[in-house]
């Protein structure tokens, strides 16, 4: 009894091995996934960790004397020993300040102003330039409490500085919205078009084949070339000002093209026909049909892949260092065809900056647009399942 | 030849009987689609699992050489035993399981490879045999077996996919005999067929029982009837009767085999 | 009834809608036309042939030559390194996805690497230069090697996790559109899964694993971001992918924005190499489409 319990007829030996290289395999792809999520995960933890001092800003109090002599070299408005403990951009704004509140004119104050990115940086305990002197005047500060870190409002207020401490994304992040905007003007009624031609009105023919193999070819093109393009026909051939989100709209506006073709046809693809027979059976024209009942239904599928369209082109940057749009630009365009820079473009510029203070700088405009970008998706995932129908 | 009896488990473990189910009970989430299943499988003898769609029988087919397995949210009890051991054991290896018994599929699912790899890949993988001349014997035999060698000898090497259904289908039967199995399962095999390639497999069933335990799911009657030996008929998860095909369709037992027999419903 | 009017108001419309999708073509016209008329420019001030092998890359001197055999190998060797990166992990993550994760973990897997993929690559530029290419030098240092800040190596990592989501997602949709029956006569007949999975489902899926490790071949080749902010701008010729190299599209990037007249040699050979560029990604894209059409046609699949 005891013996047939233990006879297995299914025992095979030469099974082991076997399943052997079985878990490896799987131990394999298991790991490839581990992997990926660990590089985001540290790529995430590495950007946080830059970025994390960029909250913060180091302000100092002085003494300040508005004055004749300070209204003219800014320099002189504070004691000797400080002048390199202050930031150059709170200085210089003194004679400006002067002109639009000249009651301040003869008066002295003991005030809070930003500090130079170099003290910012030892406050942070980063790697700095300062000399032996200008750090113990930094101690004495500081056992003063005449030093300290702040909440960073200037990242988000102003714009580009080439004096890290004064540095922001403000005309950057406006810079990209209007190029967006004529991404969107432009891409979106082309790619809805197109779509409503090819899935409702167009026949098998050359030209529709043309036409699709084109749109495929379209996004696998590097965005490189379409800056190419966006140079020699918007800026050299139709003469559109250099720099400006005119150009890098239109420019982005044709890489957003297919994206917005593919899925506003998915969406047309996915109103079922009764819709359509219906319509025709109120004796209502193709056009009629589409404009009232089917580009309503899809509507919520085209808009989705709108929004992913522009999250693209939001972090695109390649094509818009061709046409220029990485010129040092402190203030916001006030038009379309004004000189800009864009978010990304901005971020490229900080990085290759050489002063230290610029890398904490970078990667809080790399968290602020991977915030954009995951909001922007989080809104096109949340539109998909929301108005997704089941028929 | 006894009969087996109504729905009793026979209590004799006798030599001629290969596969019994006891108590088998198979939950697909809350859905109880097999139901105390008690069956005796004789060795070289062709049993037709018979009833209406979702009665269960592909189920219970599936349980044979554990196929169940691999769906999400199924949960069995009782026991399959085999060569008196239980194959729903702790110790069983799932995969020797399927090593010895063979399946053929309800829609012919060559590999994308040629007729020849089609063949030799499973034993190859198992070592039943080495490359070369080993294989090749191998690969002729099965196909003999199969009756599909004169149809394919001078064509090993283009793809199983190239030739007809039915030559299909018999070629996935090569492919299960070439690993050398006790039991061959064939869930609805020539349901996808025309009658030419349905009558091959038929006459080519009956050839391979002297090597085989043969169990086929079919819903077709008169494939039942011609082909097997004992037939069960299957309804909402019960196994409502099971006898020689003779019986079972000459003088049916319980109401419902006879009004399905007759095609009342299905 | 219908009017003329409003038939006309008809045509209007559908003439619109054509006109829109002929927009497509004319940007692909367009790019081509804008890069091939300055490359044709290029090529009367110099060599052709010199362009594509010779091995010397000065411009901006007197007398400046323009081969750019090294840039090509540049490209070549990071292309490499990312394909080294993406291909396995890619696909090993598609197939733990499709094969063996639950369909509620594939459920947060999937938008995991999409998130990956979202991520600019300017933002990846940064994180080569930042992080992976200092840890690079140290580690070979560890190795008594000497790595360059702009390796070709870290370079190379980057590209590779960059296209890692797309080989990923695309390499998961084929093998998922695999049919089951496949994977059912494998295990019937004895064979575990993993068995299963390397002789009858990837290879069932090879076109569609090669149209995505194409794609991901063909993005790799025109990625510009982490080139330029991670890799070298000087043109070498070497089979060390710890020294810095330069690629297309970083001396695309470099010429343009310069201070240079535009109808220099040095700004046109921007556009040469352009017309590289355009060729090679597109006959990639085509061999990448056809690959997926055959698997297409191979099992009847509409929804890939």
């Amino acid at each position: 009894m005891n013996n047939q319990k233990n006879h297995n007829p299914f025992y095979d030996p030469s099974l082991s091995s076997r399943h052997r290289s079985a878990r490896l395999f799987k131990a394999f792809t298991r790991g490839s996934i581990l992997i990926t999520l660990a590089f985001l995960c540290f790529f995430i933890f590495d950007m946080v960790r830059t970025a994390y001092p960029a909250m913060w800003q180091s302000y100092v109090k002085v003494e300040v004397s508005y004055n004749e002599k300070s209204s003219k070299i800014s320099q002189k408005a504070i004691d000797k020993k400080f002048r390199k403990i202050v930031s150059r951009a709170w200085l210089r704004s003194i004679p400006k300040l002067l002109k639009q509140q000249p009651e301040l004119m003869g008066t002295t104050a003991n005030q809070w102003v930003l500090a130079d990115d170099q003290v910012d940086q030892y406050m942070k305990g980063h790697h700095h330039n300062l000399k032996q002197k200008q750090v113990s005047v930094i101690e004495t500060l500081k056992t003063n409490a005449q030093i300290e870190l702040r909440w960073n409002n200037i990242f988000l207020s102003q714009g580009d500085s080439k004096l890290p401490e004064n540095a922001g994304v403000y005309s950057s992040l406006i810079g990209s919205i209007f190029t967006l905007f004529v991404t969107l003007a432009i891409a979106f009624p082309l790619g809805v078009m197109t779509a409503i031609h090819l899935e409702e009105f167009a026949r098998d023919n050359m030209l529709t084949r043309i036409i699709e193999v084109n749109i495929n070819n379209l996004a696998a093109i590097p965005s490189i070339l379409f800056g190419l393009l966006g140079l020699a026909v918007f800026i050299n051939l139709f003469g559109l000002p250099r720099s400006s989100p005119l150009v890098g709209g239109l420019t982005l506006a044709l890489m957003t093209l297919p994206i917005i073709i593919v899925s506003a046809r998915a969406a047309l693809r996915s109103v079922p026909d009764s819709i359509r027979q219906a319509g025709y059976g109120l004796g209502l024209t193709k056009i009629q049909i589409i404009q009232g009942n089917v580009l309503p239904i899809a509507f919520p599928g085209i808009l989705t892949g709108t929004i992913i369209g522009l999250a693209q082109a939001m972090g695109e940057t390649a094509p818009l260092i061709i046409i220029g749009m990485i010129a040092f630009i402190p203030d916001s365009p006030n038009s379309i065809t004004d000189a800009a820079t864009v978010l990304p473009a901005q971020i490229f510029t900080w990085a290759g900056m050489p002063e230290r203070a610029y890398v904490e700088k970078t990667a809080a405009g790399i968290m602020v647009i991977l915030l954009i970008l995951f909001f922007l998706n989080a809104a096109a995932i949340y539109l998909r399942k929301k108005y997704e129908i089941k028929w | 030849m006894k009969s087996s009896g109504n729905n009793t488990l026979n209590p004799h473990r006798n030599s001629d009987i290969k596969i019994t189910a006891s108590g088998l009970n198979l939950w697909y989430g809350d859905n109880h689609a097999l139901q105390d299943i008690n069956m005796d499988i004789h060795k070289n003898k062709i049993t037709a699992l018979i009833g209406p769609s979702g009665c269960g029988k592909s189920t219970y087919l599936r349980c044979i050489n554990r196929m169940n397995d691999l769906i999400d949210n199924t949960r069995i009890t009782g026991e399959i035993v085999i060569d008196s051991k239980n194959i729903y054991d702790a110790d069983i290896d799932v995969v020797a399981v399927r090593k010895r018994i063979g399946m053929v599929f309800q829609q012919p699912n060559p590999f994308p490879k040629s007729i020849y790899d089609n063949i030799s890949y499973a034993p190859l993988k198992h070592r039943l045999i080495k490359k070369g001349i080993e294989s090749d014997e191998l690969v002729e035999s099965s196909l003999i077996s199969a009756g599909l060698w004169e149809e394919v000898k001078d064509k090993l090497k283009s793809p199983g996919t190239s030739l007809s259904g039915g030559q299909q289908q018999r070629l996935c039967i090569a492919r299960a005999i070439a690993v050398k199995p006790d039991v061959i399962l064939m869930d609805e095999p020539t349901s996808a067929l025309d009658p030419i390639s349905t009558e091959k497999i038929e006459s080519l069933m009956m050839d391979l029982k002297k090597d085989y335990t043969i169990v086929i799911v079919t819903h077709n009657m008169q494939q039942a009837h011609r082909t097997a030996d004992y037939a069960a008929y299957f309804h909402l998860g019960n196994m409502v009767e099971y006898n020689q095909t003779e019986t079972l369709f000459n003088s049916p037992a319980e109401a419902l085999t006879e009004s399905y027999i007759s095609g009342r419903f299905g | 009834m219908i009017t003329t009017k409003g038939n006309s108001k008809e045509n209007i419309i559908r003439f619109l809608l054509i006109f829109a999708s002929v927009i497509s073509i004319i940007t692909t016209i367009g790019i081509l036309f804008s890069i091939f008329f300055q490359a044709i420019e290029f090529f009367q001030l110099k060599s052709f042939w010199y362009f594509l092998f010779g091995t010397e890359w000065s411009p901006g001197q007197e007398n400046s030559k323009f081969g750019a055999l090294p840039i090509f190998a540049g490209t070549f060797m990071i292309t490499v390194i990312a394909l080294l990166v993406a291909i396995p992990v890619g696909v090993g993550s598609a197939i733990y996805m499709s094969e063996y994760s639950s369909r509620l973990r594939r459920n947060i897997l999937k938008p995991i690497l999409e998130i990956l993929a979202g991520i600019p690559t300017v933002v990846y530029g940064f994180f080569a230069a930042l992080t992976i290419a200092p840890a690079i030098v140290s580690i070979s240092g560890w190795f008594g090697l000497t790595a360059a800040y702009n390796s070709a190596l870290a370079c190379g990592i980057v590209m590779g996790v960059m296209i890692i989501p797309i080989i990923a997602s695309l390499s998961d949709d084929v093998l998922r559109a695999v049919p089951n029956s496949q994977r059912n006569a494998s295990l019937a007949l004895g064979m575990t899964h993993s068995e299963t999975i390397r002789h009858i489902i990837v290879p069932s899926a090879m076109p569609g694993i090669i149209s995505a490790g194409l794609l991901g071949l063909s993005k790799a080749i025109g990625e510009t971001m982490i080139v330029v902010m991670a890799a070298g701008l000087r043109p070498n010729l070497s089979w060390n992918p710890l020294e810095d190299m330069t690629t297309v599209t970083v001396r695309i990037v470099d010429s343009l924005v310069g201070d240079h007249a535009f109808d220099s040699p040095d700004t046109m050979s921007a556009f040469a190499l352009g017309l590289v560029l355009f060729v090679v990604t597109l006959v990639l894209n085509m061999i990448s489409l056809s690959q997926i059409r055959k698997f297409k046609a191979k099992y009847k699949i509409n929804t890939l």
